[in-house]
């Protein structure tokens, strides 16, 4: 008797349980993908959960993860650094967008050299991660860099072993303005690398060239701050070398032609402009065109109005760069002519 | 036995045996027997069922890639062509370092704590040891990160270099710059991961030589090394072999301590120091984010060829120490 009466005890405080948790957690946006834009995306779901109740569940499990669980349905929205093709996009149905920006810098631990000092060119980069210069003192470098005393020492490149979305605009960059490198490698969020070591994660490659002498890695701006790595100047499409600061991001981003890229498809690697970064690009989001849950997407996506209206300031703060003005505008009208419910109405409704 | 007159009749010895009555009146032994078969049951069905679902899901990439994807070592995500000789070598070689440095170290820990050491420290040396294996695998690849490869790069591969570097045949072991990250430094991770395993197992082991074994060796004026080399270890054989196969096992399939300083990358060198990678570090960096049915398909194929490697290795070593034992006249 008793034992009977502990199992249903035991059988209803499960199933109230389960309830309960349901209950917490129906309110919520689920999103997965890319690692890059995960602080900035959690600050503003930080903020929007303190305005208006609604939290956001986003799992950062890569871009391709990100893909993947969009396509299978099984998240709200799908995050990547990796814009998907147009016709990938109509294959599957999905609707995409940038929403926020950032840069990738080439790091260096050479003794003596300073953030900002060492200047490096496009083809250079791209002889060095294909192991053809091996030294620092190789008189490609040396030429550049006039100024500094280069030691001879071996270069050590360090990638990423895991697949990634800073990868992918690395190697984008690199076979744009090497043609050695687009034949060798190509570029994808995981290549098939001809020298170096692997780190898992921006903080992997960012910790192996801390430590390593005469090491060279490539991290999101945001890594090379906060681990006070010394970064390189690089030489733009113009010729001209920048320094990677908010600024020269920004003048990438405001050169770029979204409103001609049909489905948002452009990515920032070597963008006109005199003070443009090289090595720009967009974290875009994922949706699907046709929305079985109208009432879950509209949720997301005034979130992402919101986090267009607000949310600037907070990703400025990170070292992000926030989507211009005029971008904003034309990612809305995507949303009204594209995202609809299963009647054809445009899920959105603009405030 | 007869049981005396007067005295109430005993029943027969196996009468209730199979049906051993609780007070409640539940009949345990039945469905006692069931759980435990199940039991045994469903441990072999998910190690037949793991098996199938990683051939069934490598069969597209053999198919593709034919014996060539065990040849080739190189792995290129882009045009979607992937071998797996790199990771198979790096694996077989952090293994094999792991188990040269860790078996020595962890016999020779268990024997000094069987015959050398003071009673007293005995008992916390031995709980310290096992406590090596409670640290979760994530840690050591942290440390190993944090504290081995600056003490490798900065003063143990520099010197291997500057010696070893030019002897004929083994030279080309110790080429390339000192990164301090490499093959080499992932073995000696392995080998002091593997070592609680191996030392408790062997320290169990050698408790369980009979003491008179013992006294007799030292009896006769043989001392302490010729004892472990006559009495101890030949006695034992069996147990260290297994005790090695448990530390191989575990050094086979060791993920993120491995990952955390072997540098990922798929290409076979000749040289320690140089960078490499293992299969499981392979599955566990680009799983995640693999998309494309090639890729997701040479991963699943890469563990089925870990699952054979690991079963293959304990076949063979089973197999010697079978072997052996038919020549022992015990």
């Amino acid at each position: 008797m008793i034992r009977q009466v502990r199992t249903i005890g035991f059988l209803a405080l499960s199933v109230m349980f389960t309830c309960f948790f349901h209950a917490v957690f129906a309110g919520d946006i689920t999103g997965a993908g890319a690692t890059f834009p995960y602080p900035v995306y959690a600050k503003w779901a930080e903020a929007y959960k303190a305005k208006t109740g609604i939290s956001l569940n986003y799992q950062s499990i890569g871009s391709g993860g990100g893909i993947k669980q969009i396509e299978a349905n099984t998240v709200d929205f799908g995050a990547s650094d990796m814009p998907l093709k147009v016709e990938e996009l109509q294959k599957d149905g999905l609707v995409q967008w940038p929403m926020v920006m950032g840069g990738v810098v080439p790091v260096v631990n050479i003794a003596g050299i300073k953030k900002g000092e060492l200047k490096l060119t496009g083809e250079v980069l791209a002889n060095i991660y294909l192991g053809t210069i091996k030294k620092w003192n190789d008189p490609a470098i040396v030429k550049i860099n006039e100024s500094l005393k280069l030691p001879d020492q071996d270069i050590a490149v360090v990638h990423r072993s895991d697949g990634s979305g800073t990868t992918f605009l690395f190697t984008n960059y690199l076979a744009k303005v090497s043609k050695d490198w687009m034949d060798k490698a190509g570029s994808n969020t995981s290549v098939e690398w001809p020298t170096g070591i692997g780190g898992k994660g921006n903080e992997g490659v960012a910790n192996f060239t801390a430590q390593t002498p005469g090491a060279i890695g490539y991290v999101e701006y945001a890594y090379a701050l906060q681990n006070k790595l010394a970064y390189t100047m690089m030489a733009n499409h113009e010729g001209k070398f920048v320094s990677p600061l908010s600024a020269s991001f920004q003048t990438a981003a405001e050169n770029a032609d979204w409103a001609n890229a049909p489905g948002f498809y452009l990515v920032l690697t070597d963008q006109p402009g005199a003070n443009s970064w090289p090595i720009t690009g967009a974290s875009f989001i994922l949706m699907h065109k046709e929305q079985a849950h109208p009432d879950r997407a509209k949720t997301a996506l005034t979130f992402f109005s919101w986090c267009f209206a607000n949310g600037s300031k907070m990703a400025e703060k990170l070292d992000y760069i926030p989507i211009p003005g005029s971008v904003v505008k034309i990612v809305k009208s995507v949303w009204l002519k594209e995202i609809k419910g299963k009647d054809g109405n445009a899920v959105y409704t603009a405030e | 036995m007869v049981p005396a007159s007067g005295v109430d009749k005993v029943p027969a010895p196996n009468e209730d045996a199979e049906d051993f009555h609780l007070p409640s009146g539940l009949h345990f032994e039945g469905p006692f027997k069931i759980l435990t078969r199940l039991s045994a049951i469903l441990i072999i069905g998910v190690m037949a069922g793991i098996f199938l679902l990683l051939v069934l899901e490598s069969v597209p990439v053999f198919h593709k890639f034919g014996f060539s994807f065990i040849t080739a070592s190189s792995w290129n995500p882009v045009s979607n062509k992937f071998g797996a000789l790199a990771s198979i070598v790096g694996t077989l070689a952090t293994s094999f370092i792991a188990v040269l440095f860790g078996v020595p170290l962890a016999l020779g820990s268990a024997l000094f704590l069987n015959e050398l050491c003071p009673f007293k420290l005995r008992s916390p040396l031995s709980t310290m040891i096992e406590l090596l294996a409670a640290i979760p695998s994530i840690i050591y690849g942290m440390w190993g990160l944090f504290v081995m490869v600056p003490i490798m790069s900065h003063f143990i591969q520099p010197a291997m270099i500057k010696h070893c570097g030019h002897i004929p045949y083994v030279g080309g072991l110790f080429q390339g710059p000192p990164f301090g990250i490499g093959t080499l430094t992932a073995g000696l991770i392995l080998s002091v991961m593997i070592l609680p395993f191996i030392a408790s197992v062997s320290l169990q082991a050698f408790a369980t030589v009979p003491a008179s074994l013992r006294e007799a060796a030292y009896g006769t004026g043989a001392n302490v090394w010729e004892v472990c080399r006559t009495v101890l270890i030949p006695f034992t054989k069996a147990s260290l072999i297994g005790a090695i196969m448990l530390g191989l096992g575990r050094a086979l399939g060791e993920t993120m301590a491995v990952t955390f300083v072997i540098g990922n990358a798929h290409r076979l060198s000749v040289s320690l120091l140089a960078p490499g990678t293992t299969i499981s570090a392979t599955l566990a960096n680009e799983f995640a984010e693999a998309f494309g049915d090639t890729y997701i398909s040479s991963l699943l194929a890469l563990g089925l060829i870990l699952f054979l490697i690991t079963f293959v290795i304990l076949m063979i070593t089973r197999m010697l120490f079978l072997y052996d034992k038919r020549r022992i006249p015990v």
